[in-house]
């Protein structure tokens, strides 16, 4: 058994090695054909003197191909700002393209073998790492270790993965031409499952975020196995990621429909509201027309119903896939989170300060959507909204950080500290709710597991040993404090509303306060 | 203003420094030498095991005791002057009080085995012992854990976290089964023995053997067998920590002797947690308790007879619960190891046997009397209110799904049980 687990350890680092040393694996060679294909006729002529030189000349990796291609774009425009001939700069992004096209090697020759080799052999190594540790050990809370361990404990591994996150969310967002190669990897799922279709950066994205949800699933499956509650809930989120969030949307493609994401919603979903996205939609048939609907009415309506019935927990560590990842790949990590009554104050000022910008700036795309206009109050909706948002939250706070961070900061810091949905169910989850954590009388030993454990950083221990019941605007309901509490103190249940705060007493003496 | 001084900063301590501070305006002094903050001297077993840092066992921010106006004071008692009212510390200060709270909690017992005090040998209960028992293991490959009790089993659990080989010494026939009766001591003795606990029982220690370095070589067991290893626990029960005590007028047993009030002997000097020893008998409770609950219960009350509602000391159903390894153990009311003669029982044990509910009640009046539940989860205050209310035995086997703690869509076993329980007890239903 054991051997079995060195073996799949191997085998997945094998992998692993692989996939980052496919990142330097092709030559890039632009060459004229390539060029007419790829450069609209338009631009070809401005383009042409800067790109010439290039021609037949062999570049050893993505990095200096695209980044020598970007300036010979960006010389060009240049030229063209100098000469204020505004209406001739180049805005379209031919970098990528480009750099695709040109790409030529073992990558674009054995993509198949290699997508298997990287994936296939990754996961039967990771797998054959997870699963003998069911026989290995009883079934039962094994968090033994984990604060000794260099990857669980921002030890060397963890600050090696998040850094390697990191620059990978950077490359995805903003230079996905460095990253050309891996896109090109997965390039025979994406023809198999849409034959006209090519991969792009957001189809590598998909397909990583999947891998891992599914993979680091069935870990979670494993370790919390006594748990009925926490299997439930790792195949719930394994299941949404893999069906809805990724394979659904890639055959509505395939079919002429709209990509849609029926689990996504606003505010999480921030763009949704846009022009371009509302005239997709409405302007793609009966079904477009049903997906709108459906955006709206899953906020409107299923936001308030269902947290009201169940609590936040329903998306948040159910359906969504950020919280799918962070309870599957990010369960490692979930103790790291930041308990201090100072964090909680930043948590709050942040997420509902997060909220706001996405209700005002999607009231300014809406207005100008009704109008025809492109500012709101004064502030051109691009520029002072929407670009910003895109950038540091979109990108930066709910990619860069919210998952690079994971070995530093826990596993929810886009959950905890930013997703504007998460601060709306947190306001129907606290005010109007059935839900809560019950607290078991007076028999909490103030351990602190539960605590430490939360991964939204919740001091459960501080209202389990007063003997009240916890509710939080920001509890996802993962269920993990009540797994991990040893005197079985702590339980999610739904109950009527009443009393559910419940008093802050301790049974088992004559006092009657706390 | 008065000041109130607390020594010991576990779990007594601090619950009555918190509500002292909650009902006056008192100046509030806790001294300790164990730590500088309270933490949860129950969640030792999780640092050593990695599952928590020494931070994450502080129930409260450090900042909240400056806030509170609580003050802290990292010092060792080394006695007390009640006739001056004064404290002589360890560095020669001392402190004056108006009243005094002693909370000093317990010390792990010895009992004259030759080699006890051998380099590597020792029992579990303060931070110190932590600190010493994470020196006294690393790298070693076995170890010997003398003394069948709550600290033992934990004590072995962290071993093996290690990879380190525990052979456990238990002097009962069964795993605490002075404690348990023979039904469940044996589930939880069935339980170590599939984690790789090699127990051994109705046996006990002879001596210890050091090696050159007057480091621990081997045990000798009662039954003559030689077990050689790098390491052994002594968790052979705790006794109040109260030799400091001793000449200053404060009368005592085994642990501090406190009336009703939670008073000893002398005005303004009162005592609460482990180091306490009732003078008045409350029924079916010894007169030493030393759980984390009481102590923190006799914090509560002291607070408030302190600040002027005189307030007895009266602990409702005796409730507790422990984990021994993946098993978790409640309970609520009496279970005796024995059953007593005017008791009857009702033992129900799931085919996996790792679940277990133990019922007692009497026989003539069939007034429930207690119950003990092993890997089901139970509702405190379902069982508080039903002992409270004198509810008899089919009242609680009728009512048991209301009781039922475990998480959503865990396997509920209380139909199976009230079967079994109805198919057993025929007569009495």
């Amino acid at each position: 058994m054991r051997l079995i687990r060195i073996i799949g350890l191997a085998l997945f680092l094998a992998a692993f090695g692989l996939f980052l040393s496919l990142f330097f694996a092709s030559e890039f060679t632009l060459t004229k054909e390539i060029f007419s294909d790829n450069v609209k006729p338009e631009h070809q002529e401005s383009l042409l003197p800067m790109m010439e030189p290039l021609f037949g000349k062999k570049f050893g990796t993505s990095v200096s191909f695209s980044n020598t291609l970007a300036d010979a774009v960006e010389s060009v425009n240049n030229q063209f700002r100098q000469q204020q001939l505004w209406e001739k700069v180049i805005y379209d992004d031919y970098v990528g393209g480009l750099t695709r096209a040109s790409l030529t090697g073992i990558v674009r020759d054995q993509a198949l073998l290699l997508m298997i080799l990287v994936f296939g052999v990754g996961a039967l190594g990771a797998l054959m790492f997870i699963l003998p540790k069911a026989n290995l050990e009883p079934a039962g809370i094994k968090n033994n270790g984990i604060f000794f361990h260099a990857l669980n404990n921002r030890g060397w591994i963890g600050v090696l993965i998040g850094t390697l996150l990191i620059i990978f969310y950077i490359f995805l967002y903003f230079y996905d031409a460095y990253i050309v190669n891996w896109i090109v990897l997965v390039d025979p799922l994406k023809k198999w499952i849409d034959p006209n279709g090519s991969s792009s950066q957001w189809f590598l994205y998909g397909f990583l975020y999947t891998f891992a949800v599914v993979v680091m699933g069935v870990r979670m499956i494993i370790k919390y196995r006594h748990s009925r509650y926490q299997i439930f809930r790792t195949i719930s989120v394994m299941f949404f990621q893999l069906a809805l969030a990724f394979l659904l949307p890639e055959i509505l493609v395939r079919l002429n429909q709209p990509y849609f994401d029926f689990k996504n919603m606003w505010p999480l979903d921030y763009d949704f509201f846009d022009a371009w996205h509302i005239n997709m939609l409405t302007t793609a048939g009966g079904l477009g027309i049903f997906m709108f609907a459906w955006g709206i009415t899953l906020f409107v309506i299923g936001v308030p119903v269902f947290v009201y019935f169940f609590g936040k927990r329903w998306y948040c560590s159910w359906v969504c896939g950020c919280g799918g990842l962070a309870e599957t790949a990010g369960d490692p990590f979930r103790h790291l989170s930041d308990k201090s009554l100072k964090a909680w104050k930043i948590e709050r000022w942040l997420i509902h300060g997060v909220l706001v910008f996405a209700v005002i700036m999607t009231a300014a795309v809406i207005y100008n959507f009704a109008t025809g206009t492109s500012s709101f109050l004064g502030l051109d909706t691009y520029n002072h909204l929407r670009k910003p948002y895109g950038f540091f939250i979109g990108a930066i706070f709910s990619g860069v950080v919210g998952t690079g961070f994971y070995p530093f900061m826990g596993n929810r810091v886009w959950c905890r500290f930013g997703c504007p949905l998460a601060a709306y169910l947190g306001f129907v989850q606290r005010f109007k709710s059935r839900f809560r954590i019950t607290t078991n009388g007076g028999q909490c030993i103030s351990c602190g597991n539960c605590s430490t454990y939360c991964e939204m950083g919740i001091d459960v221990r501080w209202y389990a040993q007063r003997g009240q019941n916890i509710i939080r605007s920001s509890c996802v309901g993962c269920g993990v404090c009540s797994s991990v509490c040893p005197r079985g103190v702590l339980n999610l249940e739904v109950k009527d509303e009443k009393g559910r705060f419940g008093q802050p007493v301790l049974l088992g003496n004559n006092i009657e306060s706390n | 203003m008065r000041h109130i001084v607390i020594i010991g900063n576990g779990i007594a301590g601090i619950t009555a420094a918190r509500h002292l501070r909650k009902l006056s305006d008192d100046k509030i002094t806790v001294v300790s030498s164990e730590t500088e903050h309270f933490f949860s001297r129950t969640a030792l077993m999780y640092i050593y095991m990695g599952h928590m840092k020494y931070e994450n066992t502080k129930p409260y921010e450090d900042w909240f005791w400056k806030k509170n106006k609580i003050d802290l004071l990292n010092a060792h008692v080394e006695s007390v002057d009640t006739s001056q009212k004064k404290l002589l510390i360890s560095n020669g200060d001392t402190i004056s009080y108006d009243v005094l709270i002693v909370a000093t909690g317990s010390k792990s017992n010895k009992f004259g085995w030759p080699g006890q005090d051998l380099i590597g040998v020792q029992g579990l209960y303060s931070y110190q012992d932590l600190v010493e028992m994470e020196n006294r293991t690393k790298g070693i490959k076995k170890a010997v854990v003398v003394g069948g009790g709550l600290i033992g089993v934990e004590m072995a659990e962290m071993l093996l976290s290690r990879g380190i080989e525990v052979s456990f010494l238990v002097r009962e026939k069964s795993f605490w089964n002075n404690v348990l009766p023979i039904q469940d001591a044996q589930l939880i003795t069935r339980h170590l023995r599939a984690h790789h606990v090699d127990l051994k029982l109705e046996t006990e220690l002879k001596e210890i053997l050091p090696d050159e370095n007057g480091r621990v070589k081997s045990v000798v067991t009662s039954s003559g067998e030689s077990i050689s290893c790098q390491f052994v626990g002594l968790t052979v029960g705790v006794s109040p920590n109260v030799d400091f005590l001793r000449g200053s007028g404060v009368e005592i047993k085994r642990g501090v002797l406190v009336n009703e009030f939670l008073e000893t002997n002398i005005r303004d000097v009162y005592a609460i947690g482990d180091c306490v020893e009732r003078n008045y008998e409350l029924p079916g409770r010894r007169n030493i308790e030393q759980v984390w609950y009481t102590g923190r219960m006799m914090g509560e009350v002291v607070a408030q007879t302190i600040c002027g509602k005189k307030t007895k000391y009266q602990p409702g159903p005796w409730f507790n619960s422990a984990k021994f390894f993946d098993i978790e153990y409640q309970t609520y009311g009496q279970v005796g190891n024995r059953l007593g003669s005017s008791e009857d029982e009702f033992y129900w044990e799931h085919a996996g046997g790792e679940k277990a509910m133990h019922f007692i009640w009497n026989k003539e009046t069939r007034k429930f009397l207690g119950i003990n539940a092993f890997g089901i989860r139970l509702r405190h205050e379902c069982f508080d209110r039903w002992l409270r209310e004198g509810r008899d035995i089919k009242y609680v086997i009728d009512h048991l799904p209301e009781a039922n703690f475990d998480p959503e869509f865990f396997v509920r076993h209380e139909e199976e049980i009230q079967k079994h329980f109805s198919s057993t007890n025929v007569i009495a239903a």
